[in-house]
């Protein structure tokens, strides 16, 4: 009882320290070029989030997660390209490269209303559709990893090439309002900040409610367990898309709000590499926590930022090294340290925990209806 | 006569040519504890992995009064026939509360699964007394030890409400007390129940079985009580080879009393 009392406390603790962290003390010290640096990877912990769902707790080793990103980054892209462009315009790269004039998939973008619900929808709807496919013929493990970058390098060179709709490999750039609101003013860049740290807020409470329900229970049950979960009566593909889409879900906001904080999307961050990138972050930060993933995430993209202001080419190399050393010697992510920490300490205290190995006499006893 | 009894009938298993379970006609009725047995490859475990869904097989496989045959594993659970596996399969980093609070489950709401648990449903705690786990209720189920992992499985078929339950040598590997235990559990809910065991373990099988069937090569060799199976020639075959046998050398593999 004193564990769940405390685990629920730290819980909203964490909460609240996170939320002064983002939305007073971030803005107090860092420059406007900063705080749209922090935004850029407050939207990478956004997918890492999901990323946490759906690999950490529920097994599925997704390396193609910037496929999610990339259909929200772009949708919401393209709404801005042709709110820049004005009603009936046609967006600059396309005038340039092209007279055929818009094409008729862009159309319906138009509208905000239609891109917002686009962008919720659409990649949701791909990640359902592939974890029912995939899911259901038991496709799993390595296997369903291949799977997933293969789909993520599929989607980068179906960008490329083409360049009329999509910009191919420049991508989609140079945008000047969001929504009526001026992306030039930093006001409204700090807006686009606060957006994205209530986002992350949101999208964490959401990862946290899954974790502690009924349904977060079973998904762990189904990666360590699968068949056997299948012998109680459940179907495991159900359970492990429900998570997949979530996660495919919290990618494709992340990517949208991506695309008007940092001002360009393109093949080069949506691809294989950027969705490795995105996983190692988690798997550093400890990918079965609920901060683990977030925290790694935004730690892993600002130390690029930094390393790379020093030495341009050494980051690959640090994030290699940094990948291997956690995988070969902290499984568990640097959260492990933590919960380590916290069972030594649980030790020392002779009223936690119950004796993991009683007498068989001890256990048979009958229990006389003793429920703690 | 209630209907929930097994009724196999022509079942068949065939991998790749090798046939592994070879029309076996098998009937065990409810409030029955009936121990598989036979040499290794006889085609014990096939045959539940049949009936439960693992593998294919032709011929008919009746519970209740439906066929099981040709259903997806979780289709034939939710008609309440539950398994084991020789290896106890529990969800280590979940509580024994977890563990039996997701067997007892399988027909929850989407909304129900996305809330977290409010209250302990009855069936679980009943399921953690008989099984004598309660204490433990908040124990990982991944530092269990052997045996209190088999009876937290067998407490998880009890909560998924499985009227069938088929064991794969639940006391491998146990002490003497802990196979005692068991077999007293399994004699407390085989009564309203149809329970089937697979099990090398002779002695375990003289004390607690109430019907034995020997299979052989993928076919039903003898089917009667203890005594009548262990009595009969074809079996003393089977375990001992060809020839005649002193009634002290089937003693040793078959034990007591034949």
């Amino acid at each position: 009882m004193t564990a769940l009392l405390r685990s629920r406390y730290a819980v909203g603790i964490g909460f609240l320290v996170a939320a002064v962290l983002l939305f007073a003390v971030a803005p107090a010290l860092l420059t406007t070029f900063r705080l749209g640096l922090l935004g850029k990877y407050l939207c990478y912990a956004m997918v890492a989030v999901g990323i946490g769902l759906a690999w950490g707790r529920g097994g599925m080793l997704t390396l193609g997660q910037g496929v999610f990103f990339g259909i929200g980054a772009y949708l919401m892209a393209m709404h801005l390209k042709l709110a820049d462009a004005g009603p009936g315009g046609v967006p600059d790269f396309m005038a340039l490269i092209s007279s055929d004039g818009v094409p008729g998939w862009w159309e319906p973008f138009r509208s905000g209303a239609v891109t917002i619900v686009a962008i919720l929808v659409l990649p949701t709807l791909l990640a359902t559709l592939l974890g029912l496919a995939t899911f259901r013929r038991r496709v799993r493990g390595a296997y369903f990893a291949i799977l997933s970058q293969a789909l993520a390098a599929a989607f980068a060179i179906l960008l490329i090439g083409n360049p009329t709709a999509t910009g191919g490999s420049t991508g989609l750039n140079n945008f000047k309002g969001f929504f009526g609101f001026s992306l030039r003013d930093p006001a409204n860049r700090q807006m686009l900040y606060f957006i994205a740290a209530g986002v992350l807020l949101l999208m964490v409470f959401v990862a946290w409610r899954l974790m502690v329900s009924r349904f977060g229970e079973l998904l762990v049950a189904c990666r360590d367990a699968e068949e056997r979960v299948r012998f109680l009566g459940y179907d495991p593909a159900t359970i492990k898309t429900v998570a997949f889409a979530v996660a495919g879900m919290m990618a494709g906001i992340g990517g949208a709000l991506f695309v008007p904080i940092v001002g360009i999307i393109s093949p080069n961050d949506v691809g294989v590499v950027p969705s490795i990138g995105l996983l190692i972050g988690v798997a550093i930060g400890g990918r079965t926590t609920l901060a683990g993933p977030v925290l790694g995430a935004i730690a892993v993209a600002w130390a690029e930022t930094t390393l790379s202001e020093q030495f341009p080419s050494g980051w690959t190399y640090a994030q290699g090294l940094l990948f291997m050393l956690v995988v070969a010697f902290l499984p568990g992510g640097l959260a492990s340290l933590v919960s380590w920490r916290r069972r030594r300490s649980d030790t020392a205290d002779p009223t936690a925990g119950a004796d993991p190995e009683p007498a068989p006499a001890e256990v048979l006893a009958p229990a006389e209806g003793r429920t703690t | 006569m209630n209907k929930d009894y097994l009724e196999l009938s022509g079942l068949t298993v065939s991998f790749d040519g090798f046939v592994a379970v070879d029309g076996v006609d098998l009937t065990v009725l409810q409030g029955d504890l009936r121990f598989l047995i036979g040499p290794n490859g006889a085609g014990k475990t096939t045959l539940i992995d049949a009936v439960s869904g693992l593998v294919s097989a032709t011929g008919r496989a009746e519970f209740a009064g439906e066929d099981l045959l040709g259903r997806k594993v979780h289709q034939i659970a939710r008609r309440g026939v539950g398994r084991t596996f020789q290896t106890a399969t529990v969800f280590e980093e979940l509580s024994v509360l977890q563990n039996l609070d997701i067997a007892a489950g399988a027909g929850r709401s989407p909304w129900t699964l996305l809330r977290k648990r409010s209250g302990v449903p009855e069936a679980v705690t009943e399921a953690m007394e008989t099984v004598g786990l309660a204490d433990l209720r908040d124990t990982k189920a991944g530092i269990l030890a052997h045996g209190q992992k088999q009876w937290l499985e067998i407490g998880m078929l009890l909560v998924q409400d499985a009227r069938l339950l088929m064991l794969d040598e639940p006391v491998a590997g146990m002490s003497a007390e802990e196979k005692d235990e068991t077999g007293r559990l399994l004699r407390r809910i085989c009564v309203d129940r149809t329970v089937v065991v697979v099990e090398h373990d002779m002695d375990f099988m003289r004390s607690f079985a109430k019907s034995v069937t020997v299979l052989h090569a993928g076919k039903v060799l003898s089917e009667g009580t203890v005594a009548e199976v262990q009595a009969d020639p074809k079996v003393q075959e089977v375990y001992l080879g060809p020839g005649q046998h002193s009634a002290e050398e089937a003693a040793i593999v078959l034990g007591e009393g034949v």
